[in-house]
């Protein structure tokens, strides 16, 4: 097990260096640099070269990279150039955000994708059946956007049951200690904060959950499905245990495996979504920065965001297939 | 008699099909697999859908009232700030916020809407294809060099995978500047891994099929199993997924518009454009987002049907 | 009163669209307590729908009908509600199946496969509950049981998983065990272990078992009654001896005639049954086997043929059954009872004969396809 998580963080290095290299090429490539994002159309070329000499972008790529690698190693990801801050201070302050809302978003799909997806199949071809496959299919073809902006309007403009942008109400005066909203106010017992932060996750959470709720629908009850015609569970119901033994020792825990594999895939999605509900939201995460960051050219930011997202990908993954080894004993890690 | 060492359940969907199945002997797995398709009422509306989503991108150019650039409301005095018309006796859907026939900008942005959606995932299948199948046929050749090509080709598909698709589109249309051929590349290229991997997979499992080493041992050419037998068979989940992506690319366009990276030039209308330039006025006329959202809806809704009813039509597991 | 009566037990499948299937078509059997009954026929037949209906355990599915009785110790199995069902299986009526691999939950050890009969139908917990289970797996020829217990099913052989599966069978010494073909998926050598071990065990406990397999080996080696099946009925029932000594039903010989013999001579060829299952007549029309019957007459097709109940208990189900040696003059005697294809006409014991002499040349002007061998004059 132990040798296992190693190997895989060690696959990691080689990933994010390919992957950085790719991200370091091509983003200098991207037409028109930070200067232009600082300066504007004005500013002469003198100005523009001075600027792009202070940010050291005349050296050649190759330098530029070895130097970025080297400060890399010391976790120092540089200096937004648009903010004036470091990119692991923005990194740790916008990051909690968006985590809460996709953790808040993954609770909702799995919460209820996996019990519906499960009775949808008990009631193959039934009422439930055919709302939860119907419903799965719309929630698939709604725009995310579309349908956080359609909460909203419903959810908080007309009938005012939830907050419509932010993560908590500044006149709360929270107290900040980790910048995850809801587990700040756990930890200093701001109760009424925690809860707000909580409050404010629903609507957003809800829009971002609608895509994986689906998808966590579909595969739960066509897994069901499968496990359901098993001899194993025939075995199971010939031995004469109760439903409710057979349902959950049998059918769902082998239902599960192709569950917990979709979760993992589904992280990069969500992420992706958390951009377009964080913009309709003004939910302050990594999503609207990043999309900033790509207007200003700010680069250590990009290199910086995307880096660690996909750190988070693969840790994700690597997580997933750690607790699908521990469901399936076929799957030995060594 | 012989052993059977089939499993007891199939014996018993057997029986319970032995009488449809004597009139079925001899017949294609895609002919098959049509049939099936045709008693799937879901199928019917997917197709119905998507026959009429392609005939007004076809036909209702021509066919549109007004000219969908026409800023008739504009010129007539009738948007005023805070204002924005909704129906009448000759605008049915009333105008946009710049004056202009909604109901003829819905119909005749079907096209752009279909082109967008059909080249995107035309792009996303030619490079993902191109990849997966050279990692499919060099892993199948075997040898030093076939591994490595193929997971070399694998890692890179494997990085972009690991990237936020959105992002991935967001920079690459970031890179090349808004334009309707950006939009149409950076929703592509989401797509590569997806058909890389399914084309690759495929191929791998096809090669290790028993037929596959029964062509071989009988010798026929490698060349030949490949062309006769390994890719048509590799064919159908591809063709399924691109039905499946062909819903998501119209989805994901309207997601670039959203943020602002969609096609620049608004004269021609598309629907991902039209939602995106309408949310500032939804406290005003909130419809004219909610058309061309529930028009997204039902195109992306006909694309996942049909092509979830072609997966099942052309699963051997699932012939029943 | 015997143990299990199976009356007129039929089951169908009706889909929207398609033709209703009758899988099993009035089968009726018995079993008494201690005895080997044999199911036997090919794949299709219906011996394992047949089984799966007495234990209600056919998936459930739209179109789905069981009819008839199975009557197990004074109630009818058929018309428990899902309760009392679940109360019975596992503890008097247990099951074993083809596939040992599948048949066992790969993502939960051995152990609590076996232990939970054990809770469920004998209240037994924790260490009560795994020594006795260690014990069963013992006893079922499993070595170091302990360590068995925490292993997963796909840690042990094909051998031991059947072990493992009858261990779970026979875990509340249930009055009657079916083995669904127990040892087609395994090789020869376990085969015969298996089969020796379950023989230990219905012998030791008086359990009765009813077999399932389409193996005639299996069925000489075990069985103290068979029934042959054909197109979900039964169409001869006999002890084991009489059976293989003289069988009466032209299935029946056909059976025993696809079977290979060391004891043939050079050059006799294996005598398979022409067709497939698929070539069948539905019942209500005539016999179900007269397309592939080398002993077809006349009075096969038109109605079902009646049981003919013989001395010793044994019976069947044909119009024009294979003559008993001895008991017929001596052309028909040069032919060993292996060969199906003896002329019809010679045969004293047509109990429908109308005096006809050649209802052969006749059968082929009849309703019936030709037959797809010429017949020897």
């Amino acid at each position: 097990m132990f040798r296992f998580i190693v190997r895989r963080l060690l696959q990691l290095i080689p990933t994010l260096f390919g992957l950085s290299l790719l991200l370091f090429i091509w983003l200098r490539r991207l037409p028109g640099g930070p200067e232009t994002a600082i300066l504007g159309e004005r500013g002469t070329p003198e100005m523009r070269a001075q600027i792009r000499r202070n940010m050291g972008l005349d050296e050649p790529i190759l330098v530029q990279y070895g130097r970025f690698v080297r400060r890399l190693i010391k976790l120092d990801l540089g200096t937004s150039t648009n903010t004036k801050r470091a990119v692991t201070t923005e990194f740790l302050e916008r990051f909690p955000g968006t985590v809460e809302l996709t953790v808040m978003a993954l609770v909702i799909a799995i919460g209820l994708g996996i019990p519906l997806g499960y009775l949808a199949a008990r009631r193959r071809g039934q009422l439930l059946d055919h709302a939860s496959v119907g419903g799965s299919l719309i929630g698939i073809c709604i725009p995310v956007f579309f349908l956080a902006y359609v909460l909203k309007a419903i959810f908080s403009e007309n009938l005012g049951w939830f907050p419509a942008s932010g993560r908590q109400d500044p006149t709360l005066g929270a107290t900040r200690v980790t910048n995850f909203f809801v587990l700040d106010g756990i930890m200093t017992r701001e109760w009424d904060a925690a809860a707000d932060a909580l409050w404010h996750l629903v609507l957003p959470g809800v829009a971002l959950a609608s895509i994986p709720l689906a998808i966590i629908v579909r595969i739960t009850r066509a897994s069901v499905l499968e496990v359901l015609n098993e001899d194993f569970v025939r075995t199971a119901e010939a031995k004469g245990l109760t439903e409710s033994t057979v349902r959950r020792r049998h059918v769902l825990r082998n239902a599960m495996l192709p569950v917990v594999t979709s979760i993992g895939l589904l992280t990069g999605g969500l992420l992706s979504g958390a951009v377009l509900t964080e913009t309709v939201f003004a939910f302050s995460g990594i999503g609207a920065f990043i999309y900033d960051a790509i207007g200003q050219r700010d680069y250590p930011v990009l290199m910086g965001f995307i880096l660690i997202i996909a750190v988070v990908y693969v840790l994700v993954n690597l997580l997933v297939d750690l607790s699908y080894s521990l469901i399936d004993p076929r799957v030995r890690v060594r | 008699m012989t052993i059977i060492t089939g499993k007891k359940k199939d014996k018993i969907d057997r029986l319970s099909e032995l009488a449809a199945r004597d009139d079925e002997r001899g017949v294609s797995l895609w002919q098959e697999a049509f049939r099936r398709l045709r008693r799937n009422p879901a199928a019917i509306i997917g197709a119905v859908i998507l026959a009429l989503f392609v005939l007004v991108a076809l036909v209702g150019p021509f066919l549109v009232p007004y000219s969908p650039t026409d800023t008739i409301g504009i010129r007539e005095g009738l948007i005023r700030p805070g204002v924005i018309p909704g129906a009448d006796g000759d605008h049915w859907l009333g105008y946009d916020h710049q004056g202009r026939d909604e109901f003829s900008r819905l119909i005749v942005g079907a096209r752009q809407t279909l082109l967008v959606g059909v080249l995107s995932t035309l792009i996303g299948l030619a490079v993902g294809a191109l990849i997966g199948g050279v990692a499919g046929a060099a892993a199948g050749l075997g040898g030093r060099w076939g591994r490595a090509v193929d997971t070399a080709l694998m890692r890179i598909i494997d990085m972009m995978l690991a990237l936020p698709s959105l992002l991935l589109a967001v920079s690459i249309a970031a890179l090349l500047g808004a334009s309707l051929v950006t939009v149409m590349i950076a929703v592509g290229v989401v797509s590569v891994p997806v058909f890389a991997r399914l084309l690759r997979g495929s191929m791998i499992s096809q090669a290790n099929s028993d037929y596959v080493l029964a062509a071989t041992s009988l010798g026929v050419k490698k060349s030949k199993i490949a062309i006769t037998h390994v890719v048509p068979n590799s064919l159908a989940p591809v063709i399924v997924q691109a039905t499946l992506t062909l819903a998501t690319a119209i989805i994901e366009a309207a997601a670039l518009s959203f943020l602002g990276l969609g096609n620049p030039d608004t004269a021609v209308p598309e629907w991902g454009v039209m939602l995106a330039d309408a949310q500032p006025y939804l406290g005003v006329r909130p419809g004219l987002a909610i058309y061309p959202a529930v028009a997204i809806i039902i195109t992306a809704l006909g694309f996942t049907l049909l092509g979830e009813a072609m997966r099942e039509a052309l699963d051997p597991k699932l012939r029943k | 009163m015997a143990l299990l009566e199976v009356d007129e037990l039929s089951v169908t499948f009706a889909r929207r669209g398609q033709r209703t299937v009758h899988a099993v078509d009035g089968v009726s059997f018995s079993v008494d307590a201690g005895e080997v009954v044999g199911l036997v026929g090919e794949s299709g037949c219906g011996k394992s729908v047949t089984s799966l209906a007495i234990m209600g355990l056919l998936p459930k599915q739209p179109g789905l009908r069981v009819g008839g009785k199975a009557v197990f110790d004074g109630t009818d199995l058929l018309q428990l509600d899902d309760r009392s069902r679940r109360d019975i299986r596992g503890r008097d009526v247990a099951m074993i199946f083809q596939d040992p691999l599948s048949s066992l939950n790969p993502v939960i050890p051995i152990g609590l496969q076996v232990t939970e009969v054990l809770t469920r139908h004998r209240g037994m917990k924790g260490a009560a509950a795994e020594k006795e289970a260690a014990e069963l797996l013992d006893r079922v020829g499993i070595p170091d049981p302990k360590r068995r217990l925490k292993e997963y099913p796909h840690q042990l052989s094909g051998g031991m998983r059947q072990r493992a599966l009858i261990a779970m069978a026979v875990a509340c010494k249930p009055r009657l065990l079916i083995a669904d073909e127990p040892t087609t998926a395994l090789d020869v050598t376990i085969q015969a272990q298996i089969l020796e071990l379950l023989k230990e065990l219905v012998r030791d406990s008086d359990t009765a078992l009813v077999m399932i397999t389409h193996d005639l080996g299996v069925v000489a080696g075990m069985c103290d009654t068979i029934n042959v099946l054909y197109a979900g009925r039964v169409v001869e029932t006999a002890r084991r001896r009489p059976l293989f000594r003289e069988p009466r039903h032209p299935y029946t010989v056909g059976l025993l005639g696809s079977v290979p013999r060391l004891d043939a001579g050079r050059g006799e060829r294996l005598n398979p049954i022409p067709g497939s299952v698929r070539d069948l007549l539905p019942w209500p029309d005539g016999c179900a086997f007269a397309p592939r019957c080398a002993r077809r007459v006349d009075e096969c097709v038109g109605e079902p043929p009646a049981l003919v109940l013989a001395h010793d208990g044994r019976s069947y189900r044909c119009v024009n059954p294979a003559p008993l040696p001895g008991s017929v003059p001596p052309p028909a005697a040069t032919a060993p009872s292996g060969e199906a294809p003896a002329p019809a006409a010679l045969s004293d014991e047509t109990p429908a004969a109308t005096g006809a002499q050649a209802p052969a040349a006749e059968a082929t002007g009849g309703p019936v396809p030709a037959p797809r061998e010429e017949e020897k004059p």
